[in-house]
């Protein structure tokens, strides 16, 4: 219908994204209405969202015309901001935003030079960058979910926790088990996306390869190939991440510091 | 307040201006004293007066921001810190026991030194807490009163030189309370084991403990025979 009324793109763009953003507050004012009130949350996010990524897509105007080793530059940027932007999910974790920043590098990283050497990422700067970003930000909100989830259980479990504690438990063998779920519960969006792919979800880059000239067979394979790379940047960085953060929940004493109330004081 | 035993061998447990300090609020302020070995000690206050961080400070679970703790005459900060809960057991309000059996709560502190107990070991501890039998039950089925009882032998099952309690008794209904109490009591003595048990309970902390310590708004307020604590409690009020 919209494109009715707005010929030119841009304003095509504006109205399509006005029509996303109503859409957003009519949830933000249901949600309002059952006492949930996630109204700064989601403002925020809608207006950081809109301003980021036109300017981030402004920028990728000039750094496609720049050298290839930029890319490095900005997918390393990426990487700190995903960092940033997850540790906000692990309030109270000491160290929350180094550990998420080893991980998502780790994750992200390591696949991302791993399948660019094997050639199954384009090393130009008009692939690496896209793909990367999708690496990172999937990586990122695996890492959220996981930190999330462990310290969730850590302050529901710190009757038991201590009682390991107590009995002369190390600290990590005493949260083995909320690690170990945390690690599960964080990779339950990856595994979802690709055991329905193709069928729940076909991802906006297979359109695009499609309308580029790609062959339909190879631009399925090369979904599955991107969602397997995600799968697997998720996972590494998930591992990472509940393995480090395990550590900042005690102090140097074995002592449970992740309790609510209980600033990182030994 | 210190205690002048004039016999520094028999102090199983000194404590040296113990203190903890939290966000800049004391939850316990310069606190000394010394237990002997087989005390019973009953640490008694009002509600918020400190008695369970002063408790949560002995084995470390907590850290002292000054002071600290000496275990047969040696700093606790010397010793490591699972090999300092080994030896000093505790038994909380909530007996917090791990899924699994009862069999598998015993081992779970053995285990820890890479120690297996033996089956008969295991029938001798629920013996003494009055389980016999009930090793391959599972938790999720016991009564308050049993899970305690679980959560005494588990602590035993590490042999520890002292028993920290905290309010052991004061979840459980009237009738397991007073049970539990006088197997706690038993198993103490039988074990010669050194003990400071935090109550509310005055008359519980008169049944059980030789002395008490007096707690109020984490200071020591008054470390002695139980009955001249008591006067001195009622004397505060």
């Amino acid at each position: 219908m919209l494109k009715h009324f707005f010929t030119n793109q841009l304003s095509l763009g504006l109205a399509q994204a006005v029509v996303a953003t109503v859409l957003a507050l009519a949830v933000m004012m249901l949600a309002r209405k059952r006492e949930i009130h996630l109204e700064r949350d989601i403002l925020v996010a809608l207006v950081r969202g809109i301003v980021q990524i036109v300017a981030v897509g402004s920028i990728l105007v000039l750094l496609l015309r720049g050298p290839q080793w930029t890319s490095l530059f900005v997918l390393s940027g990426m990487i700190t901001a995903a960092a940033a932007t997850s540790s906000r999910r692990a309030k109270g974790i000491p160290g929350a935003f180094g550990v998420s920043l080893y991980a998502i590098a780790f994750g992200a990283g390591l696949v991302i030079v791993f399948m660019t050497w094997a050639g199954a990422i384009d090393t130009g700067i008009t692939t690496l960058i896209p793909v990367g970003s999708m690496l990172i930000a999937n990586a990122m909100n695996t890492n959220s979910l996981a930190l999330n989830r462990f310290r969730s259980e850590v302050q529901a479990n710190i009757g038991l926790i201590e009682t390991g504690l107590a009995l002369g438990a190390g600290s990590k063998q005493t949260v083995a088990p909320y690690v170990q779920s945390s690690l599960q519960a964080s990779l339950i969006p990856a595994i979802d996306s690709l055991r329905s792919l193709g069928i729940v979800w076909i991802p906006g880059l297979m359109t695009g390869m499609l309308l580029s000239g790609s062959k339909p067979v190879y631009a399925a394979i090369y979904q599955f190939v991107i969602l397997s790379m995600i799968f697997a940047a998720s996972g590494l960085t998930s591992l990472v991440s509940t393995l480090l953060i395990r550590g900042h929940a005690f102090s140097p004493a074995e002592q449970l510091t992740l309790r609510p109330g209980i600033k990182f004081a030994p | 307040m210190e205690q002048d035993k004039g016999n520094r061998g028999s102090w199983i447990l000194e404590t040296k201006h113990l203190s903890r300090v939290v966000s800049g609020k004391p939850l316990i302020e310069d606190i000394s004293i010394q237990v002997e070995r087989g005390d019973v000690v009953a640490v008694v206050g009002p509600s918020g007066s400190g008695k369970s961080s002063f408790l949560r400070l002995i084995n470390r679970l907590d850290e002292p921001t000054a002071g600290t703790v000496h275990l047969e005459g040696m700093d606790y900060r010397e010793i490591p810190p699972r090999q300092l809960r080994r030896r000093i057991g505790m038994m909380t309000q909530t007996a917090f026991l791990f899924p699994g059996t009862v069999s598998d709560n015993l081992r779970f502190g053995p285990r820890q030194q890479e120690k297996d107990l033996s089956e008969e070991t295991i029938s001798r501890l629920l013996d003494q807490v009055g389980l016999a039998g009930q090793a391959g039950s599972d938790v999720s089925h016991l009564s308050g009163g049993e899970a305690q009882r679980v959560s005494l032998a588990r602590a035993l099952a590490n042999t520890p030189l002292v028993l920290l309690l905290d309010e052991p008794t004061s979840a459980l209904d009237e009738g397991s309370k007073q049970e539990v109490e006088s197997l706690i009591l038993q198993v103490v003595k039988q074990n010669t084991l050194t003990c400071l048990m935090v109550t509310h309970d005055l008359a519980q902390a008169g049944r059980v403990a030789e002395r008490a310590l007096l707690l109020k708004g984490g200071k020591l307020a008054k470390f002695g025979p139980t009955q001249e604590v008591f006067d001195a409690e009622t004397l505060l009020h």
